[in-house]
């Protein structure tokens, strides 16, 4: 689905500091909606502490990051209002232990956003269905593969009806051959034009389901372009070692 | 009667030395045959055997179950009668304090050994390690960095448990205290003070149970 | 053993029993507020209340119960402060237990990891529903097993309440014994009693703990 040109999140000279080390040395970022961005580099290059940023799980030094028109330091608005728009999935999924795969689902649209318990379940178990895992509502994390709770994960971060999701290595902790079930699912909210922030190693997922990619490295952007420019015909050396590391 | 006031305890400072100096040399000696009976107590503890396991865990719940302020009771007006024997405060005191420091401290021994993780002793054994050689080369370093903070926290339960011998007449701090109240009627300053002596031993010796641990945490 | 005297006796334990149940529940209760208020105060880290409570806490656990009761009893009249000796024992089991609770529901809370924690943020819950929802089931199932235990340890702590003449299981048995003589029935029905009281709590948390474990946390 091709990107329209309204502007969804507008990242301004992002500075983040670790102690004295600069994590982020001022990033500049559009991103449109429907839009689907990888972001690639080396680990430690920032990429997750920039997700996490945006999701306003990391304090930053200076810049500024503006989602639908407001900054989201603004002092009017309420953090987690925002996160209720902004759906983020993490790399240990982190379903909470003690709630059953519906329970995960439902706490977050009936508690933070006061939806009608019909509705939300309604929503869930549409969802639930369409990742394959119809018949575990009932289950707890412990009794699902790690696939299978990166995919609730994702439908729980749904159910929230997010403008936009980030998804900060969703695969790397999952075993080889459960890393395609998740995988797909995100490649189908692709299709559907949800807009999304990848940050991951897989290199062929990034190839087909990014819109854009860019590669950082060292707290900045390295490159951005297109992925088959990207992976065809890197413009930069740091973007050729990267490549050259995943082939073998 | 005039109010001596916290001069009481100037006044009476060594005879209060004296009961302490009693309190602490029960207890040091429950402690140090604790040491030594409770490894070997923890050791028996880690075996496979199921009778075994079943005796040993009786004994550690009956000090579990039953209050400590019981089983001095038991020692002191019980064993004496049965046995036809007679039976001082302090060694009832230490014959109790050791049976349960056993308990305790095998009970923290056997939680430090089972603490290794199982490839710490399958390493072991694939070198050829004899059972005897495992113990002393691979398990008991290891374990003795859990044995340390779990042991000197133990024995400032033990201190603070001392305190009961007064109740089977023994004549430690806490009596020569009251000896004291009875001629000066002084009880806000003397039990003050019992209380600050008790903090000034068990607080170094609790706050360095907790940093060993965190230090040898990882 | 004098059978007819353990008969004639009974009733007099089963109401020390009481005594024990009655003082050692107001005292666990008073532990577990006093416990609550602690861990909040130093897991949100409130300035000022943060430096007192653990103050408190050193002072708390480690002094004996003896002393501190003794200083409620006997010490505070002084002052002019008379308290009852049910009154000094509730107070000295709260002043003791309070502090081991506190560090019980501590360890808890601060064993609840950080991606719960930001997972909750990230679905937008507010502080109080991130507490109410994520942060307490969780501790508290951690906590369990340290929360019996304290529980077992303070009803315990009871019988050194005999040393200020509550009239629970040991103040019983030495009253006996003093008036009698008839030191193995007493002694035997004392240990009894501890095994009536304490045995059930001990099996009933130990199933609790296996059962809520299991419930939230699998094996």
């Amino acid at each position: 689905m091709e990107a329209s040109k309204e502007v969804l999140l507008n990242i301004k000279n992002l500075h983040k500091n670790f102690g004295d080390r600069g994590v982020l040395k001022g990033i500049d970022l559009v991103l449109h909606k429907g839009e689907v961005l990888v972001i690639l580099g080396p680990s430690g290059c920032g990429k997750s502490t920039l997700l996490r940023c945006v999701n306003g799980l990391e304090k930053t030094n200076q810049g500024d990051i503006i989602f639908q028109g407001k900054s989201i330091y603004d002092k009017d608005i309420k953090m987690r209002e925002i996160r209720q728009k902004i759906g983020m999935v993490f790399q240990s999924y982190d379903l909470f232990a003690h709630m059953t795969v519906i329970e995960n689902i439902l706490l977050g649209p009936m508690k933070s956003q006061k939806r009608e318990k019909e509705e939300v379940l309604a929503l869930a178990r549409m969802l639930l269905e369409k990742v394959g895992l119809g018949d575990r509502e009932n289950s707890y994390p412990r009794e699902l593969s790690g696939g299978q709770k990166q995919r609730v994960a994702i439908v729980r971060s749904l159910c929230m009806n997010p403008d936009i999701i980030l998804f900060d290595e969703v695969t790397a902790a999952l075993d080889p051959e459960m890393v395609r079930e998740v995988l797909e699912v995100i490649l189908n909210l692709a299709k559907q034009g949800m807009t999304m922030m990848i940050v991951t190693h897989e290199m062929n997922f990034a190839k087909s389901v990014a819109d854009r990619i860019i590669f950082m490295d060292e707290g900045v952007i390295v490159e951005e372009s297109s992925p088959t420019e990207f992976f065809e015909n890197p413009k930069t050396e740091r973007a050729k070692q990267f490549l050259n590391k995943f082939e073998y | 009667m005039q109010s001596l006031g916290p001069k009481v305890i100037i006044d009476n400072l060594p005879l209060l030395l004296d009961g302490l100096g009693n309190t602490l040399l029960i207890a040091f000696i429950s402690m140090i045959i604790s040491i030594a009976t409770g490894f070997l107590f923890g050791i028996l503890r880690t075996s496979k055997n199921k009778l075994l396991k079943l005796i040993t865990d009786i004994y550690l719940e009956a000090f579990r179950i039953v209050p400590i302020m019981v089983w001095l009771f038991i020692m002191y007006f019980f064993v004496p009668r049965a046995l036809g024997i007679s039976v001082s405060g302090e060694f009832a005191a230490i014959t109790i304090f050791v049976m349960w420091g056993t308990a305790e401290m095998g009970d923290i021994v056997r939680g430090a050994l089972e603490s290794l993780p199982k490839s710490q002793l399958e390493a072991g054994l694939s070198v050829g390690l004899s059972r005897s050689q495992l113990f002393i080369y691979i398990q008991l370093p290891q374990a003795i960095k859990r044995i340390v903070p779990g042991a000197i926290s133990l024995s400032t339960r033990m201190i603070k448990t001392t305190s009961l011998v007064v109740l089977i007449g023994v004549i430690d701090i806490i009596k020569r205290g009251q000896q004291v109240i009875e001629r000066t009627k002084e009880a806000f300053w003397i039990y003050g003070f019992l209380f600050v002596v008790f903090f000034i031993i068990c607080y170094p010796l609790s706050i360095s149970s907790k940093k060993l641990e965190e230090k040898w945490a990882n | 053993m004098n059978f007819e005297f353990i008969q004639k006796v009974i009733p007099m334990y089963v109401k020390a029993a009481y005594v024990t149940l009655y003082v050692g529940f107001l005292g666990i209760m008073l532990a577990v507020i006093i416990g609550l208020i602690c861990c909040f105060i130093s897991y949100f880290r409130v300035k000022g209340l943060n430096r007192i409570i653990k103050i408190y806490i050193e002072l708390s656990r480690n002094t004996p119960l003896l002393v501190q009761i003794f200083f409620l009893y006997f010490g505070l009249p002084q002052l002019g402060l008379k308290l009852s000796g049910t009154v000094c024992g509730v107070i000295g089991l709260g002043f003791l237990g309070g502090s081991y609770f506190s560090e019980s529901f501590r360890s808890g809370l601060e064993a609840v990891s950080k991606s719960q924690i930001e997972t909750g943020l990230s679905i937008g819950l507010n502080r109080w529903q991130l507490i109410r929802y994520v942060i307490l089931p969780q501790a508290f199932s951690i906590s369990i097993p340290q929360i019996a235990a304290n529980f077992i340890f303070l009803l315990k702590e009871t019988s050194i309440l005999a040393a200020i003449a509550i009239p629970e299981l040991v103040f019983t048995a030495k009253t006996l014994i003093g008036l009698y003589y008839k030191t193995n029935e007493a002694l035997l029905l004392l240990t009894a009693g501890y095994l009536v009281l304490i045995l059930p709590f001990s099996i009933i948390f130990r199933i609790l703990e296996r059962r809520v474990r299991h419930a939230e946390f699998g094996s």
